[in-house]
């Protein structure tokens, strides 16, 4: 099979390295990409279409002005964009959306203009990041991170946005970063999902079965406080009732990007 | 593409007249216009006629399609239904106070959907079983049992399913196991090793081998159907689209057909193919993702991560056509929320061709690695007999001799304008199910390639019809990556939805899953379950 043999052996030419930089470089992102809306406040007339068209609440209106927009509810539809019938609403392509605070989400809409999140920001002053955040991860723990995955009544988009942290692209691996099996061999717990009454009991053992100290990140909207299920049946409404949140990722689901970027920042809250 | 029908409605009401032994007709209210109830006969039957009536439907070769139950809100017994008084849309429901009924929904081939309804009296909420005519109800049923309270007499596993810890005096889940000597047994999840959704498996092993397999699925049960109770059709679609975060094209688009069916809108023809072309890309980036992962149950790397990569690069085109890397938030009701990003279609077809080029070159040098394909061929056989008997669904069924597939057998939108390839295997095995993928993912490709050269101009929504009646049903299917999704929608009063009631293709495999288990070695297990690739979120709900 002459041909075959050539083919594989020319794959590494015709597929050059594709791993990503990121965090030394930007997060990956596409011409239509839906990041969180921003309101021009030149053109917003406070008639609060956007107000009403949200599927989440997530733009809060106080005192006949749109005061906030909060990143760990919105869903990412454009659905405002498309209400506002002042063009004053536009999708942003910002995808790193992780705060240390439930309110560290909640972007005001007056005041200076928003830029990328702290996290991303300590992290870009540093030329040579992705070395850097190795040093640290080594630093701190004497090893890699090891992260646990728990899946607490999510609707399997951020779990694979997690799976994809393992691809050839964004390969955490990298950064010593490491999924693990088991909770017991866990630094970390990357947990999605409303946090169903069924999956009470199995994620508080999980929990539980972490060695001291851990470090929980909620992921996406739904881990946040429930996403578009929130007060539903089966919803307990996000993962804050059941232990603390060291850091939240806004998303549905977070980019790839967001979730490396939320570790990250657990990790300094260590510190 | 279908048949002209073999089988009329008519003769469907007849053949269940001549059964009954009197006069059928269809239940009210509102019947919508006659172009918007082409393929679906409706009948209702009394509680003891329900057995015959099944019986005669299945004598044309009809298949399970779903059973749902409605009403009653005042008076079910137990679940969530009960449970949350103070969920938005209880009020709504309660008002309305439609008397408790439940509907087998069988499909006819080459002929109409049959909806048989039972009205079921408040205080003694009971019918005959029918698993032991239609296997394939077996879930559907202890769903029924679990959210409202009505128990089907001589069901063989009424055990919870989706409500894990219902209140007394229903009786807690026990797991089935075999006993025996040097049986053990070996309990996986719910949290798993991987990076996967919960779901807890029960072996019974003698050794490697599995004697017996209990599959308890329900831990990721928000309530989604009851959650949307009372909800305008607009409002439901974040929600019923997220049941699950890797198919939200299929069941957006069930949900949207179902609108469409209800308020007789016809979609714009950009919005007709424009879905055709997003559920090929959903299927694509699905059957790529899920070859990978079949390579990993088999812990060939290089596969793995050589497929990961191209699903990687799916995701980012479907980012660039939608903005979203799974295409949520783009099907709605009157067609496409958002237009499709031209800059984003301008490159699609090549981007595709290349990538489907590169995939094709690696299932090649996978199909001929003895070690890899020494694991697929033979494990997890599922036999003809049994997937017909067991309802199986989307790849696991056409892997296994069954040509069924919803794109050819009940077309809706752009798929009643274009031929979609016929691709199938009669081994049954995980080897049968890895080619039937191959394969689809290729055609697939060459149809988004097609699709995004030729994609209509014009624009992509239209407003929704006149609201219908309080109380008529629609159905809509679609075939997803999984197989073919089921959605039962009754329209309350305002363009509200009285109730909505969602069956995935995951909902009808996974019993097949656990079935297909025993025989083989407890390691084969992840590659079994991968072979079929199933949701765990869209099934729970």
């Amino acid at each position: 099979m002459p041909l075959d043999l050539i083919r594989r052996l020319t794959l590494p030419f015709r597929n050059p390295v594709a791993t990503s930089r990121y965090p030394e470089s930007a997060p990956l992102i596409q011409f239509a990409t839906h990041g969180i809306p921003e309101i021009d406040p030149a053109l917003c007339q406070n008639d609060g279409a956007c107000v009403a068209a949200c599927p989440t609440g997530a733009i809060k209106w106080t005192d006949g002005r749109v005061e906030s927009i909060d990143a760990g509810k919105c869903i990412f539809c454009s659905a405002c964009v498309a209400a506002c019938p002042h063009d004053a609403m536009s999708m942003t392509p910002l995808v790193e959306l992780a705060a240390r605070t439930r309110d560290g989400l909640v972007r005001p809409t007056e005041g200076p203009a928003l830029g990328p999140s702290p996290g991303v920001e300590i992290l870009l002053a540093d030329p040579s990041a992705v070395e850097h955040v190795r040093v640290r991860v080594e630093s701190k723990l004497g090893r890699s991170l090891h992260v646990r995955h728990l899946d607490a009544g999510s609707c399997n988009g951020c779990d694979w946005e997690i799976a994809a942290l393992l691809n050839p692209y964004h390969d955490v691996q990298r950064l010593g970063i490491d999924f693990v099996a088991s909770p017991r061999h866990a630094d970390l717990l990357l947990v999605t999902g409303v946090m169903t009454p069924n999956l009470a009991e199995a994620a508080r053992r999980t929990y539980e079965a972490m060695p001291e100290p851990r470090l929980v990140v909620a992921v996406g909207a739904c881990a946040i406080d429930g996403g578009v299920f929130a007060g539903a049946p089966g919803s307990g409404n996000g993962v804050g009732g059941a232990f603390p949140v060291d850091v939240f990722v806004a998303g549905c689901p977070p980019r790839p990007e967001a979730i490396i970027e939320g570790m990250l920042m657990a990790l300094e809250k260590r510190g | 593409m279908s048949e002209p029908s073999a089988i009329t409605s008519r003769a469907v009401l007849d053949l269940l007249a001549a059964a009954l032994g009197r006069a059928v007709e269809e239940p009210g209210p509102g019947a919508v216009a006659d172009t918007a109830r082409e393929g679906e006969v409706a009948a209702t039957v009394t509680r003891e006629e329900l057995g015959a009536a099944v019986g005669t439907v299945l004598g044309t070769g009809a298949r399970h399609v779903m059973l749902v139950a409605f009403g009653g809100a005042a008076g079910d017994a137990t679940g969530e239904r009960a449970a949350a008084p103070g969920a938005p849309g209880a009020a709504a429901t309660a008002a309305a106070a439609t008397p408790l009924a439940i509907e087998e929904v069988l499909a006819v081939p080459a002929g109409p959907l049959v909806r048989l309804r039972v009205q079921i009296p408040l205080d003694d909420p009971t019918y005959p079983s029918l698993t032991q005519q239609v296997e394939a109800a077996v879930w559907d049923e202890r769903e029924v049992h679990d959210l409202h309270g009505i128990v089907p007499a001589g069901h063989p596993n009424l055990r919870p399913l989706l409500i894990h810890n219902p209140p007394p005096p229903a009786a807690p889940f026990k797991p089935f196991v075999a006993h025996g000597d040097g049986v053990y047994q070996l309990p996986v999840g719910p949290i798993h090793a991987g990076v996967i959704e919960p779901g807890h498996f029960r072996f019974s092993a003698v050794g490697e081998s599995v004697l017996y397999l209990d599959a308890r699925l329900g831990y990721t049960h928000r309530g989604i159907e009851r959650f949307v109770e009372g909800r305008t059709f607009a409002d439901a679609l974040p929600i019923v689209e997220r049941s699950c975060g890797v198919c939200t094209v299929t069941h957006a688009t069930v949900y949207s057909r179902a609108v469409e069916r209800l308020t007789g809108t016809a979609i714009p023809p950009r919005a007709r193919m424009g879905r055709v072309l997003l559920a090929e890309m959903e299927r694509l980036y699905n059957h790529v993702g899920d070859m990978g992962n079949i390579c990993a149950g088999v812990g060939f790397n290089f596969g793995t991560s050589r497929l990961a990569w191209h699903k990687e690069q799916l995701l980012r085109l479907n980012e660039a056509l939608t903005g979203h890397r799974y295409l949520t938030g783009v099907v709605a009701p009157g067609g496409l929320r958002l237009d499709l990003d031209e800059r984003g279609l301008a490159g699609l077809g090549a981007a595709v061709t290349e990538i489907e080029h590169e995939v094709r070159s690696v299932v090649r040098l996978l199909v001929r690695s003895d070690r890899f394909m020494n694991r697929l061929h033979g494990t997890g056989i599922l036999t003809r007999a049994e997937a017909l008997r067991l309802g199986a669904v989307g790849v696991g069924a056409r892997a296994s001799g069954i040509a069924d597939d919803l794109r050819r057998d009940r077309p809706a939108d752009g798929y009643a304008d274009i031929e979609v390839a016929q691709v199938g295997a009669a081994a049954g095995d995980v080897a049968a199910r890895f080619h039937v993928r191959a394969q689809e993912a290729s055609a697939s490709a060459a149809l988004i390639a097609e699709l995004a050269a030729s994609l209509p101009d014009g624009v992509v929504r239209v407003s929704l019809g006149n609201n219908p009646a309080a109380g008529t049903v629609a159905l809509a299917g679609a075939e997803g990556p999984r197989g073919a999704s089921w959605l039962w929608l009754m329209a309350g009063a305002d363009g509200r939805i009285e109730r909505l009631h969602l069956r995935s293709a995951s909902f009808a495999n996974w019993p097949v899953v656990a079935s297909v288990v025993p025989g083989n070695i407890v390691p084969d297990f992840p590659l079994i379950n991968k072979s079929f690739e199933l949701c765990y979120a869209c099934t729970d709900r």
